[in-house]
């Protein structure tokens, strides 16, 4: 990986130059959202929801898919769903 | 302002790309990104953002990283409406010299209510009544989070924060909050707006109407921080749903003047039983603990009576209307 310029470096109006999906936040979290398939009526509540935009809508699959590399386990989703088919769970339990 | 409306289902929402992108460092279960994230959603096309400083500006762009799929800028804290003026000023410019082939560009500037209530108010006045075509957003967490959790002029009255300490001398903040819908109001624009992320229909119906005008338009956002609000991350959402349940945050829309309710208001105006107490708004908040002691009872009452009042206001400004 190449060394990132110094601020002596950069133009004096800061371009960010990089997006932040390579940045991972998935790492904060402390619970992780557990989806029961059974009670899911894919209504997209959590998808609308979450500010990381971690849940995603895949009308490929027909389905809503956890991005657990971005999610900061907040726990907006598991309050939000109307059927209660997320419950938030510490990773190992 | 098109006559036709624009149509979405959550599918369509669910399936645009996003353009605050994953990523960002916000706090766990941070309101204003979360509407940040679903208000991007409703733009129509080429948008330039324009972001006065403040928590929203801090984690989307920690260099080198930026979490803004199209044009943004920043700029100090007070600068929003006035980059927002000198955008829409260069892209007239721009156009006349055949520069920009675009036949549209819609511009937004996004500030918190410290860089809207306080330090903005003037260039966001003035910005406005010089009729630049832009949208101004104002996420409204209510307070200087970012930089420790001070008071705003957007603060709620008794709430705890570290510049409005509650103790055995204040019971938190002693002052109202500032009316800034009625401010900006009063500037004679074409559509004012409040909402709230929980009705995310309403909110991004809103963005898109306030896209459409061709003037100034202003957004007033509802939008928690469970960090300075002392709540529970994953609470965010129901707080804002509290908020308008409880008349404390009424979502109306004003087209050239005239207001009117928005639904979820209005089915409390048609059925006042479904009102809730402020008290239901403020418990689990961790900045109004200190009201529920028996010596700040009155601070409370206070909050009850005072918010009645602003709504029966509303209500008698939405029928005269």
């Amino acid at each position: 990986m190449s060394r990132e310029k110094s601020w002596k470096e950069i133009s004096i109006a800061g371009v960010c130059s990089k997006s932040s999906v390579g940045f991972m936040t998935g790492d904060w979290k402390t619970y992780t959202p557990i989806r029961d398939l059974a009670k899911c009526t894919k209504c997209l509540t959590c998808v609308m929801f979450c500010p990381e935009g971690a849940i995603k809508w895949r009308p490929e699959m027909g389905d809503i898919e956890f991005d657990f590399s971005f999610c900061k386990g907040c726990g907006i989703c598991a309050n939000e769903c109307p059927t209660k088919a997320i419950t938030m769970k510490i990773e190992g339990e | 302002m098109t006559t036709q409306e624009w149509k979405f289902t959550a599918k369509d929402i669910a399936s645009k790309p996003d353009l605050f992108l994953s990523g960002h460092r916000a706090c766990a279960g941070c309101g204003p990104a979360a509407m940040l994230r679903l208000i991007m959603k409703a733009t129509r096309g080429p948008t330039i953002v324009t972001q006065a400083t403040g928590c929203m500006e801090i984690v989307g762009s920690v260099y080198p990283y930026t979490s803004w799929a199209l044009p943004w800028l920043h700029t100090a804290f007070e600068n929003a409406a006035a980059n927002a003026s000198g955008i829409d000023a260069a892209l007239k410019a721009m156009r006349k010299k055949g520069k920009v082939k675009q036949e549209h560009i819609d511009i937004i500037a996004l500030a918190g209510d410290g860089g809207t209530c306080d330090i903005g108010l003037q260039a966001l006045s003035g910005a406005v009544e010089r009729g630049h075509d832009f949208l101004f957003i104002l996420y409204d967490n209510e307070g200087y989070m970012n930089t420790g959790i001070q008071r705003s002029s957007a603060t709620p009255t008794g709430a705890a924060t570290t510049t409005t300490p509650a103790g055995s001398v204040i019971p938190g903040k002693l002052e109202k909050k500032k009316p800034i819908t009625e401010i900006m109001l009063a500037h004679d624009m074409e559509y004012v707006a409040t909402a709230t992320p929980y009705y995310w229909k309403d909110m991004l119906t809103k963005v898109r109407k306030g896209l459409e005008v061709n003037g100034p338009a202003f957004l007033h956002i509802f939008a928690p921080c469970p960090r300075g609000w002392r709540c529970e991350p994953g609470k965010t959402m129901e707080y804002s749903k509290l908020a308008v349940e409880s008349c404390v945050f009424p979502i109306w829309e004003a087209v050239n003047g005239k207001r009117q309710l928005s639904t979820p208001s209005k089915l409390i105006a048609l059925a006042p039983q479904k009102k809730k107490p402020v008290k239901d708004y403020l418990a689990g908040q961790g900045r109004f603990r200190h009201l529920y002691t028996p010596q700040n009872k009155h601070v409370l009452d206070e909050m009850q009576r005072f918010t009645d009042e602003r709504w029966e206001r509303l209500l008698q400004k939405c029928e005269s209307a």
